[in-house]
C-alpha cells in the first residue's frame, strides 16, 4: 500500500455525482455526491446495506444503469490506453450507454455479478461464453481464442480446463460457476475489474478460495479492483482502500487500517460492532436500531442522525461536510468538527478494538518471525 | 440465560435420520445420510455445514415436510418418525415451528399480517373469541417489536427485517417448544442482522423455547448456541458444545470452515491463509467412521485410524 498515490497512476476518478431513480412514487435521490479515486493495482471496497447505493455507483461506471435511472450532475474520468497506445480520459457521463457497452466493457471495465447461477447464460458452452468477448473486441481467430480461454481456466483453478470448455454452466458447482465468471470477466485483459458481492451466494470455505483468485490475478495482471460487499471480514481480506456508504453518499473513507482500527463515523463504529467476531462472548450483540431512511423525501441533516445515539442538534439541519481527519482518512460527521463534544467510543466497540489491535502486533510479530 | 438440565431427558432425540431423494431409476441423492444428535430443553442448537451438506433438509425432515426415509425421531416424548398418528401430527404441529430464510418469499402477499400470524390459532382452534384471537395477535406483534396497526397491512409493505419479525410472530404465537430457524438471518443486512438475533435471544429467555439454528454464518452461530453440530456431505463430521468446536476443532473439515472465516481485522486477515480441506485427497469416508467420544459432549466422526492421526495431529492455528 503506497502511501503516495501518482497522480498518472490514476484510472477512475468520479466527482459529485447525483444520480436519481423516477419510480412511480416520486423521485429516489439514490446517490448524492459521491466522490472517489481508483488508481493502478489497488482495491477499494465499498461497503453498506442495500439501498445505499453501492450498487448504483459501479453500474454508473459500466453504464449499466436501470432505464429510469438518471445522472443529474457529476462525471466519472477513465483514463486508459487507447488503441493507439496513447493515455485517453473520457467521461463515463457524456457517452452514450452504447459506446460504452461497444468500446470499454469487458475490454477495459468488467464485472463479476453476484449470482453465478444467472450471470451465466445456461444456453451457451462455458468456451463459448469465455471466448465471446475476445472474439467481438480484438480481432484473433477462434484457435487463438480457445487456447487463451483454455489458459484463463487453468488460471482461475479449473482442473481439466478441456473438458470444462465443452459443458454448460448446470454441469459446474457454485464455486466453479463463479471462477468461469471470473475467466469470463479477465477474459480481455480489463484494467479495472468490479466485484459485486462476488462471493455472497457461496459458503465460507469457497469463499475464501475465490478471493484468492481474484487477488492472484489482480497482482499478476496489474488491475485495479472495486468490491462491493456488506462482509467487513471480506473487506479486511482484500482492500487496500475502503468507503463507507449510507443513505447515498460516502461518509467514511480511507486506507483500510485508518477505517478499521480508528472509526470515527458513529455508523461505522455500528457496522464494525454488530459484527459477531468469533472471538465474542458478550451477551448482546451491538445492534444499529432503526432501519434506513427513505430516499423518496428528501432529507435534511445527516441521513444517519435518526439511528444515531450521538446525534448532535446540527445533524438534524445541516448535512456535514467531509473532515480531514489525518492521513488518508475522510469522515461526514459533525463529531469531526473541532467544535464538537468528545464522544467516548461505546464500551463493546473499544475493547474490540483493543482486542484487534493486539492480535494484528501479534500476527505481525509471528511474521517477522516467521520470516527470520 | 436460563440453566439447561442436560441429566433430563432431551426435548428431540434424532437416531440414524436418513433422508434419501430418488431422482431417477438409478440415482438417488443421499442428503442426509444417518444423523444422530440430541437436543435438551432451553438450548440453542446449531447446525453448520455449506450448502449441498444437508442441513436444510435435516430441519425440514424433522419437521415432517418431508417423509424421513430410515430413522427414529423422539420428541417430547412423542414418535414422530413414520407414519404419524393424528395425535401426534396434531402435537408436531403445535409444538414444533418453523422461520424461514427468505422473509420476502415466506409470506403470503395476498394476506393480512394478522391473518399471516393468526393462521396456525385459526386451524387448531386456539380461541374461544373474535377478541381473545386479536388479543392474542397483539400481544405477539408486540413482543417481536412491532405495533398492533401493522397487523392490518399487508407483507410487502413491510422492510426485511420487519418480515423476519413478522415470520417470527407467526412461529411464536403457537408457544412452540422447539423452533427451527433455517437461515433465518442470512437475507438480512448487517445491522438488521443483530437486531433480530438479539430479538430470538431475547424471546428464549421470556418464553423458554429451544432453538435448532440452521447457518453457513459460523460466527453468528458461536454467538447464537449452545452446542454445535458440523454437517458435510449428509454426515454430522463432529458435535460439541461451542467452546469444544471453536478452540478444540479435530476433524479436518471442521477446522478448514472455521479458518475460512474470514476476521474483521485487515492486517491479520491479510497475514493468514486458511486451511483447505479436500475429502477425496484426504481419502475420508464417512460411511466407515463411528462417532468417537472426546469428552461427554464433544464427539467426532471417525475411523479408527484418523481418530488418531487427527488427535494427535498438531493444530495449526
Amino acid at each position: 500500500m503506497s502511501e503516495k498515490r501518482d497522480k498518472n497512476d490514476r484510472v477512475l476518478s468520479i466527482r459529485d455525482l447525483n444520480i436519481s431513480f423516477q419510480t412511480a412514487n416520486g423521485k429516489v435521490n439514490a446517490i448524492r455526491g459521491v466522490r472517489m479515486d481508483l488508481f493502478r493495482g489497488e482495491t477499494i471496497a465499498i461497503v453498506g446495506e442495500s439501498g445505499s447505493g453501492k450498487s448504483v455507483t459501479v453500474k454508473t461506471i459500466m453504464g449499466i444503469l436501470a432505464g429510469n435511472g438518471q445522472i443529474e450532475s457529476g462525471r466519472i474520468d477513465y483514463t486508459f490506453t487507447n488503441e493507439k497506445g496513447e493515455r485517453e480520459t473520457v467521461d463515463m457521463t457524456k457517452l452514450s450507454q452504447k459506446e460504452i457497452r461497444y468500446r470499454f466493457n469487458g475490454k477495459h471495465i468488467a464485472m463479476v455479478f453476484q449470482d453465478p447461477m444467472t450471470s451465466l447464460d445456461p444456453t451457451m458452452t462455458i468456451g463459448k461464453q469465455i471466448t465471446e468477448g475476445m472474439l467481438l473486441h480484438e480481432k484473433i481467430s477462434h484457435e487463438e481464442a480457445k487456447k487463451r480461454a483454455l489458459h484463463l481456466l487453468e488460471e482461475v483453478g479449473i482442473e481439466n480446463p478441456e473438458k470444462r470448455f465443452r459443458q454448460y454452466p448446470h454441469q459446474l458447482s457454485g464455486g466453479m460457476r463463479q471462477r468461469v465468471v471470473i475467466a469470463i470477466a479477465l477474459a480481455c485483459n480489463p484494467d479495472i475489474l468490479i466485484c459485486d458481492e462476488p462471493t455472497t451466494a457461496l459458503d465460507v470455505t469457497i469463499q475464501a478460495r475465490i478471493l484468492e483468485v481474484i487477488k492472484k490475478l489482480q497482482k499478476e495482471h496489474d488491475i485495479s479492483v472495486i468490491y462491493i460487499t456488506h462482509d467487513l471480514g471480506v473487506v479486511a481480506k482484500v482492500a487496500d482502500y475502503v468507503d463507507v456508504m449510507y443513505a447515498g453518499r460516502i461518509i467514511e473513507k480511507g486506507n483500510i487500517n485508518e477505517v478499521f482500527y480508528d472509526p470515527r463515523h458513529p455508523y461505522t463504529w455500528g457496522l464494525l460492532a454488530s459484527m459477531p467476531d468469533t472471538d465474542t462472548d458478550s451477551k448482546r450483540l451491538f445492534a444499529i436500531p432503526g432501519t434506513p431512511p427513505d430516499l423518496l423525501e428528501e432529507i435534511v441533516g445527516d441521513a444517519f442522525a435518526p439511528r444515531n445515539p450521538y446525534a448532535l442538534a446540527i445533524d438534524y439541519k445541516a448535512e456535514p461536510p467531509m473532515f480531514n481527519v489525518g492521513g488518508q482518512h475522510r469522515v461526514a460527521s459533525w463529531l469531526c468538527d473541532p467544535r464538537a463534544p468528545k464522544v467516548e467510543l461505546p464500551e463493546q466497540l473499544k475493547e474490540r478494538l483493543a482486542s484487534m489491535k493486539l492480535e494484528s502486533e501479534r500476527a505481525l510479530k509471528a511474521q517477522k518471525e516467521a520470516e527470520a | 440465560m436460563t440453566e439447561i438440565n442436560y441429566s433430563a431427558e432431551p426435548l428431540l432425540h434424532v437416531e440414524g435420520l436418513k433422508q434419501h431423494f430418488r431422482i431417477s431409476r438409478n440415482y438417488t441423492t443421499k442428503a442426509v445420510d444417518g444423523i444422530s444428535f440430541d437436543i435438551w430443553e432451553g438450548e440453542t442448537y446449531g447446525l453448520v455445514g455449506e450448502s449441498g451438506s444437508g442441513k436444510s433438509t435435516t430441519g425440514r425432515s424433522l419437521i415432517r415436510l418431508y417423509q424421513p426415509t430410515a430413522g427414529k425421531i423422539i420428541f417430547d416424548g412423542h414418535d414422530i418418525s413414520g407414519k404419524l398418528s393424528a395425535d401426534n401430527e396434531k402435537f408436531l404441529r403445535q409444538n414444533m415451528q418453523m422461520i424461514f430464510q427468505d422473509p420476502m418469499a415466506c409470506l403470503n402477499p395476498r394476506k393480512k399480517v394478522g391473518e399471516i400470524i393468526a393462521q396456525g390459532l385459526d386451524i387448531h382452534h386456539l380461541y374461544s373469541s373474535r377478541e381473545e384471537r386479536n388479543e392474542k395477535v397483539y400481544a405477539i406483534l408486540d413482543k417481536v417489536g412491532l405495533s398492533k396497526e401493522h397487523a392490518t397491512r399487508y407483507p410487502q409493505q413491510f422492510s426485511g427485517g420487519q418480515r423476519q419479525r413478522i415470520g417470527i410472530a407467526r412461529a411464536l404465537i403457537m408457544h412452540p417448544k422447539l423452533v427451527i430457524a433455517d437461515e433465518a438471518i442470512s437475507a438480512l443486512d448487517v445491522s438488521i442482522q443483530a437486531q433480530v438475533v438479539n430479538l430470538m435471544r431475547d424471546l428464549q429467555d421470556e418464553m423458554g423455547i429451544t432453538y435448532l439454528f440452521i447457518a453457513h454464518d459460523l460466527s453468528m452461530v458461536k454467538y447464537i448456541s449452545d452446542r454445535i453440530g458440523v454437517m458435510h456431505l449428509g454426515y454430522i463430521v463432529e458435535t460439541g458444545t461451542t467452546d469444544e468446536i471453536f478452540t478444540n476443532p479435530v476433524h479436518p473439515y471442521t477446522r478448514s470452515l472455521l479458518s475460512a472465516i474470514p476476521h474483521p481485522n485487515p492486517i491479520v486477515e491479510k497475514l493468514r491463509t486458511p486451511i483447505t480441506y479436500d475429502k477425496e485427497k484426504e481419502g475420508v469416508d464417512y460411511s466407515k467412521g463411528v462417532l468417537h467420544k472426546l469428552t461427554d459432549t464433544h464427539s467426532v466422526l471417525a475411523t479408527e485410524d484418523e481418530y488418531h492421526k487427527w488427535i494427535s495431529g498438531s493444530h495449526s492455528y
